[in-house]
């Protein structure tokens, strides 16, 4: 008992810790997933913005559901948000407490994805290079284009190999421009982020402490019940299976006797608990029939009261008046294929 | 008793030393960030200084706010700054102890941010190229106005076409850098002799003070820790006695129902006693279907009372 509420709190105060570890694989899994991931700006006017914002936008998109999908407690929320009232009221404190916490843990990964997207650079330059100041950066003495060209030539910013458009603004002061504002936004961006995170840290002792610590424990609880009760249904499956499966034993060697299709050998003596053991069955025939009976016809789910003294372990009372006529059925198809 | 001991001691150490590693870590990672971090200056008049001086200040305050905020004793210090006294009196030492120890933790990453940037260069070359006097180099002597702003402003820039072989523009960048890193290691000079002073003249005065305010610091938090976990043992035990009620309950019902003949215990030992009242398909659904639709009321005492 000891051991299990040493293991119990183990994972009580680990959940969170648990989850956490979750949140930041999830945050190194993005910039590693950006680094492996093969930027190719399309270079081409009409196709730069969608894919520049795409790579930007997307990504965080599908991280931030992964992070609702891989965390255990969104299954908890959703229980208890559509379990009918019953007896027990509902708190709706309780409920925005656990939304709030997962969506901030699934919060980090695209945050990160976003910060580290924007630091580095590529899809700023690439979205926007057609939207550089050329009036300002450019050469001053650049032959006069329509504005088709210009836009072609600006889309090959990205693109040195096949930038030419040297003379009407060099690569690498536009690519400088882009890559200076991109910095900025990721910074600006990372910077608040903080800022929120720390607020609604700092905030919160500040007001309504009591009521966070309420609905922090009936989380906890809730989640806490719906473990213990998965292991009692388990434990009382488990006495269910036992007493059910030495019942079939007893009733298959009950019949085997009444039926006089072999005459139980006596033990000896001596051999009092191994014989008890086994349930009746002592010769290769006899348990090649029990196996045969248990996978071709199952005992119902159904347990009796302990054995009467009449000997048939098939009819007694206590049973509940559902089930009347399917013992009996089960018995004349057990005896068909003696 | 033993075990109890050593957990508590296991917290008390283990409270100090995490924040030092979460420190130490923080101070690795901002390194970590401004090496992999792709400095580009955008060499244009209006926007070096902003990018340059945002380079070096914005990435401290942010570490510094993640600093406080991946500090638990932050926590700690919040709530026992706004809790209401009641019956335990609010003591401002221990306060404002907490409150230090945190600033100087979480001030370690920013400035680790800021000397790195400074003996670097690369910022300041980058923020203050366009406010160099030019008389004082050949090279943008005899330039017109506009035109070695704009060539200043390139300075950073190595690789710019116009820059590429100007001797002036490594004069220019090798005197920034030059002061750049007298600022960086003066710095770091004057911050560690203030550490070591701050250190070593701390026993001289009001050590007493000092000593009751780390203990109720380092017992507020220890408390909060417990609190936690009595909690959850509680919440532990609370659930089980409502399930096994909730077990019980239904195997009334059931007996209720089907008018059979009270059953002596054959075994109440553990599993067999959940047995007994559920022993068939039929009820074991109707148990979940309950467990579901009509969840038990959070009220143990009737279990109690039993």
């Amino acid at each position: 008992m000891d051991k299990f509420r040493m293991i119990f709190q183990f994972f009580q105060s680990n959940q969170e810790s648990f989850m956490n570890g979750i949140c930041g694989i999830m945050a190194l899994a993005s910039t590693q997933m950006y680094s492996a991931f093969d930027f190719n700006c399309p270079c081409l006017p009409q196709y730069n913005l969608a894919y520049g914002l795409g790579i930007l936008l997307v990504p965080p998109f599908i991280l931030f559901l992964l992070g609702f999908v891989l965390n255990n407690n969104i299954s908890m929320l959703a229980e208890e948000w559509r379990r009918p009232r019953g007896r027990r009221g509902k708190d709706p404190a309780v409920l925005r407490y656990m939304f709030c916490s997962m969506a901030q843990r699934a919060m980090i990964a695209p945050v990160v994805w976003l910060s580290v997207t924007l630091l580095d650079g590529k899809c700023i330059t690439c979205a926007f290079c057609t939207s550089v100041p050329v009036e300002t950066l450019g050469n001053a003495s650049h032959p006069r284009l329509s504005q088709g060209e210009v836009q072609r030539l600006l889309a090959q910013i990205p693109c040195k190999e096949i930038y030419n458009g040297q003379q009407l603004i060099a690569n690498e002061v536009a690519v400088r421009y882009l890559r200076c504002i991109s910095q900025a936004l990721g910074w600006c961006f990372v910077l608040l982020m903080t800022t929120l995170a720390f607020l609604v840290r700092s905030l919160r002792p500040c007001f309504s402490q009591a009521a966070f610590l309420k609905s922090r424990y009936w989380s906890h609880y809730i989640d806490i019940e719906r473990k213990l009760f998965d292991e009692t249904c388990a434990e009382h499956a488990r006495s269910f299976a036992k007493v059910c499966i030495q019942q079939f034993f007893e009733g298959m060697s009950t019949d085997l006797v009444a039926a006089h299709c072999h005459l139980p050998r006596k033990a000896p003596a001596d051999t009092g608990e191994a014989a008890e053991k086994l349930l009746g069955i002592t010769d290769q025939g006899t348990m090649n029939m029990a196996l045969k009976s248990w996978h071709r016809c199952k005992p119902p789910l159904h347990l009796h009261p302990p054995a009467q003294p009449t000997g048939n372990g098939w009819a007694g009372e206590g049973q509940p008046p559902t089930h009347p006529s399917a013992p009996r059925k089960e018995t004349a198809a057990y005896y068909s294929w003696v | 008793m033993d075990r109890f001991r050593m957990i508590f001691q296991y917290f008390q150490s283990n409270s100090e030393s995490v924040m030092n590693g979460i420190c130490g870590l923080l101070a690795l990672a901002s390194v970590k960030m401004y090496t992999s971090l792709d400095f580009s200056c955008p060499c244009l008049p209006q926007y070096n200084m902003a990018y340059g001086l945002g380079i070096m200040f914005v990435p401290p305050i942010i570490l510094f706010l993640c600093g406080l905020i991946l500090n638990r004793q932050s926590l700690v210090m919040l709530e026992e700054w706004r809790r209401p006294p009641g019956h335990r009196k609010k003591d401002q030492a221990v306060i404002r102890y907490m409150c230090s120890s945190i600033m100087q933790r979480a001030m370690v990453a920013p400035v680790v941010w800021i000397i790195v940037t400074l003996l670097d260069g690369k910022c300041l070359i980058c923020a203050f190229s366009g406010s160099m006097d030019p008389q004082k180099f050949v090279g943008f002597a005899n330039v017109s106005t506009e035109q070695v702003q704009l060539l200043l402003a390139k300075v950073p820039c190595k690789d710019d076409e116009l820059m590429r072989n100007n001797t002036s523009r490594k004069a220019v960048s090798r005197y920034l850098r030059c002061w750049s890193q007298a600022l960086g290691w003066s710095i770091l000079l004057i911050l560690i002799i203030a550490a070591f002073l701050a250190r070593w003249l701390r026993p001289c005065f009001s050590q007493a003070t000092l000593l009751q305010a780390r203990h109720w610091s380092n017992y507020i938090d220890i408390e909060q820790k417990i609190f936690e976990d009595t909690c959850c043992e509680h919440s532990r035990l609370f659930a089980h006695k409502c399930i096994l009620h909730f077990f019980e309950s239904m195997q009334q019902e059931i007996k209720l129902h089907s008018f059979s003949l009270p059953r002596e215990g054959e075994g109440a030992e553990g599993g067999e006693g959940l047995v007994q009242g559920i022993t068939d398909h039929d009820q074991v659904n109707k148990l979940l279907k309950t467990w579901y639709y009509e969840k038990p009321p959070l009220d143990v005492s009737q279990a109690h009372q039993r």
